[in-house]
């Protein structure tokens, strides 16, 4: 409860904040509805109006609640209108792009830790594309690929895979590079293998680090589907939902599709979190 | 029968990395990184041609070079409109906001713990998200490409820079005591200073965020400039060697923005093991 | 020193103890000790005895719970605030950020020393702990021992009359800790400081001190305070004396007697 009660404190103040600030930044729109209509607002009126309107400049906390739960309960998933159609879209080309791109990143990590001239080569490059939006390409890939008859899922899962690809090698790389000197000599020692010594020591000394770097590549994967669904031509998907919400001012409706991506986001953190408790648990490296 | 070549040039150039590589020098440190990159571009170049690959889908490098360099005041003021107006404004607010933020909870425990968790929450969030609200609020040209730019920012940075307040030892904060140093002084003279490896890991975390910010929100509308602006048309258009163009100067951008943090860093935290020569 | 007739340090009955999870720890117990002008007291014993402690409540880095300490006749606490200490700690605790001058500097600047006296306070102390020329350099460019020199000098600009040490040799080796307690003796010769210093060493604390105080674990106390006899004049031979060898034994069999239940 010690915890818990600064941080609701905090979400509180946001609420809070979040309601004025709407009731502010809405009540112009509402005068001016009022004017056209020769009609004087109460204060109560003008206050009431600001947080039920129908295409606010900033929706209410309420608004957007409700709109995420209808968004998710209120429509049949196979539905256009239901969020759990669209954020199952987005989940899916993530997921995929995540697995592809983690494994070739872990793969790509266990050569260069053994191949001097892969490291050389490979590794600076990979260190100095952290530093460049990747992101740029996301829609170039995708209407490249939609050019050659590519489309749907497969393309917004290569965006995703490039994304967490290089978070997951370059972590991997510092993860098996992590058994010190004198480990490592222990290991020659007793005349271990190459591969003993890489199961049985860089292996579990790594783990750590991939899960670290597992958790911001999943992050970077859901980031890169969701700018893939923004090209034109996008129907289905979160990214989708916030571009036809600007484009046609329904405010309520990008706030809940922001809301939905959050919490994917939010889920997949924290699943990749348990997995690394579980993981480290047994490994017994967890406190 | 034109894969031969570019067979042959890929093993000699990996064989000659292996032989270098072996060498292990400061020299070949750095050959062996440029010899790979410059294959590469080679490899890409004959594929393209060997193949006749249609320019709309991979344009070689020297098309994407021709275009960079018969369009370079188009993407002088792309970049200035993006990177210089949008990410680099939206930056150094953010950065400023965030410190500013982190020695104002700085004197208060409860703030710290109901933000901390929150500010990592928020780090790991597609924030990018809110780009289409921000551009509602503030219009198509720079400043809402700032703002965007700004919310990404602010929570690493935030995070990095409580972390790097309460980074003093016990010894340090005893010796404060012993001199009886008031709260500003030690803050100005122990506390501050010794944030500054934190302080610099946020904002070189999020250089490359500030671009992205920057050029991602221009997918939700921008002026008729930009480097989001031109590579959406640009690939509407098919004119995939701008495309390619402006993805050079992002990546060159990104890299200049990062070395440049790098090298304040450097100069700052100088006595920072991770920086002593 | 003298009669002992002008004390600076006056601890009665003080106590203090730590809440823990398994109950409360008493770290202090009982504890009386009167320190003079002039003085040099070492206080030494096992692990776990309070004699870290007890110089940090002299400090006020703690507050004890029990008891009363008076520092120059005032409460501990207004003597830290008036800046009658100068600490040095185990560890040299510079900061990497300052050049040795400037870390020399950093007391004197949060005291509000003009610019003016802060150069010349900083080159006399560099000078008395022979470290003249080095004042440019940062701390990691210095090997431990001069480190450990630089803090003492810290310690030592401000003019406070009381130098507490915790142990500042003991992560020295052998010989550098040899020529740094000889240079102690010799700045403690010239500046008439009053110095509490704890160590570990048996030797280490019969070659320095005027009085040498013995503690003892669980809870942490007083067991012994020795009178030493040795001359002022003390050069490093003189730990092969029949005299020396005699103290070492008492201080020996004070921690011996402290700790017979174990």
């Amino acid at each position: 409860m010690t915890r818990a009660l600064p941080v609701l404190t905090v979400l509180a103040a946001i609420i809070l904040i979040w309601y004025l600030a709407a009731i502010g930044m809405n009540a112009q729109w509402a005068e001016d509805q009022a004017a056209r209509a020769g009609t004087e607002l109460t204060t109560g009126q003008l206050i009431a109006d600001t947080l039920s309107q129908d295409r606010p400049v900033l929706p209410a906390p309420h608004q957007v609640a409700a709109g995420l739960w209808d968004g998710v309960f209120g429509q049949a998933i196979t539905s256009k209108r239901s969020l759990v159609y669209h954020a199952m879209v987005t989940l899916s080309a993530t997921m995929a792009g995540f697995a592809i791109g983690s494994l070739a990143g872990i793969l790509l990590a266990v050569g260069i830790v053994h191949d001097r001239t892969m490291d050389q080569s490979v590794m600076p490059w990979a260190v100095a594309s952290q530093t460049v939006p990747i992101l740029a390409i996301a829609p170039m890939v995708i209407v490249v690929l939609a050019s050659i008859g590519v489309t749907g899922l497969l393309p917004k899962a290569v965006i995703s895979a490039w994304l967490s690809f290089f978070p997951v090698l370059v972590g991997m790389v510092a993860g098996l590079r992590q058994p010190d000197a004198m480990q490592l000599d222990l290991m020659r020692s007793w005349n271990a293998s190459r591969s003993q010594s890489f199961w049985r020591l860089r292996l579990p000394s790594s783990m750590p680090y991939l899960f670290a770097s597992l958790k911001v590549a999943v992050a970077a994967a859901l980031v890169g589907t969701i700018v893939g669904e923004l090209p034109a031509g996008a129907t289905s998907g979160l990214g989708a939902r916030l571009l036809s919400g600007s484009y046609y001012g329904q405010t309520v409706q990008i706030w809940s599709a922001l809301f939905m991506a959050a919490a994917l986001a939010a889920g997949l953190v924290v699943l990749i979190g348990l997995i690394e408790r579980i993981t480290l648990k047994r490994m017994g490296l967890a406190r | 029968m034109s894969a031969l070549p570019i067979l042959a040039v890929w093993l000699g150039a990996w064989g000659l990395n292996a032989v270098l590589a072996r060498l292990n020098t400061r020299l070949t440190r750095i050959l062996v990184p440029l010899i790979f990159g410059a294959t590469l571009l080679v490899l890409w170049e004959m594929i393209v041609r060997a193949y006749a690959v249609p320019s709309v889908i991979l344009p070689a490098p020297s098309q994407i070079w021709a275009s960079f360099a018969g369009n370079i005041p188009l993407l002088w003021g792309d970049f200035v409109q993006t990177i210089l107006k949008g990410a680099l404004s939206g930056w150094v607010m953010g950065a400023l906001a965030a410190i500013v933020t982190a020695i104002a909870i700085d004197r208060s425990p409860f703030l710290q713990r109901g933000l901390l968790p929150i500010g990592n929450f928020v780090a790991a969030l597609p924030i990018i998200g809110i780009a289409p609200i921000l551009v509602m609020w503030f219009g198509f040209d720079w400043q809402s490409k700032a703002a965007v730019v700004v919310v990404m920012v602010f929570f690493p940075i935030l995070v990095n820079m409580v972390a790097g307040l309460a980074a003093t030892d016990a010894l340090q904060r005893d010796l404060m005591a012993t001199w009886s140093a008031g709260y500003w002084q030690s803050l100005f003279k122990m506390r501050l200073p010794a944030a500054m490896p934190f302080l610099f890991n946020g904002l070189k975390i999020t250089t490359t965020l500030a671009l992205i910010g920057a050029i991602v929100a221009e997918f939700f509308g921008s002026p008729t400039r930009g480097m989001g602006f031109r590579i959406s048309t640009a690939v509407g258009q098919l004119d995939l060697p701008l495309v390619w163009a402006e993805i050079l100067v992002a990546a060159i951008a990104g890299s200049l923005f990062y070395g440049i943090v790098s090298l304040i860093e450097s100069r700052v935290t100088f006595w920072h093991p991770s920086q002593r020569r | 020193m003298s009669s002992g007739a002008d004390p600076v340090i006056t601890a009665r009955g003080v106590d203090l103890t730590f809440p823990t999870a398994d109950g409360p720890v008493h770290a202090l117990k009982g504890v009386d000790l009167t320190i003079n002008r002039g003085d040099f007291v070492s206080f030494i014993g096992p692990s776990g005895c309070g004699k870290t402690t007890f110089l940090r409540t002299i400090a006020a880095l703690e507050t004890p719970t029990g008891g009363s300490l008076t520092v120059n006749g005032m409460p501990a606490d207004e003597a830290r605030k008036a800046r009658a200490y100068g600490y040095v700690f185990q560890a040299p605790g510079l900061y990497p950020w300052r050049t040795i001058s400037g870390n020399i500097s950093l007391p004197l600047e949060i005291m509000g020393f003009s610019k003016a006296d802060r150069a010349e306070r900083i080159a006399r102390v560099l000078d008395l702990v022979d470290l003249a020329g080095f004042g440019g350099k940062f701390p990691w460019q210095l090997s431990g021992g001069m480190q450990q020199r630089a803090s003492i000098a810290r310690a030592l600009a401000f003019d406070a009359d009381i130098l507490l040490m915790d142990e500042p040799f003991g992560a020295l080796d052998e010989i550098v800790r040899d020529r740094l307690n000889e240079a102690l003796l010799e700045l403690w010769r010239k500046t008439q400081k009053t110095i509490g210093f704890v160590t570990h060493s048996i030797p280490e604390a019969v070659y320095l001190s005027t009085r040498i105080v013995v503690m003892s674990p669980r809870p942490g106390r007083i067991t012994k305070v020795i009178e030493s006899t040795l001359p002022a004049e003390r050069p490093l031979e003189i730990r092969d004396t029949p005299e020396f060898i005699a103290l070492s034994h008492e201080v020996r069999e004070g921690l011996r007697e402290g700790h017979s239940y174990d």
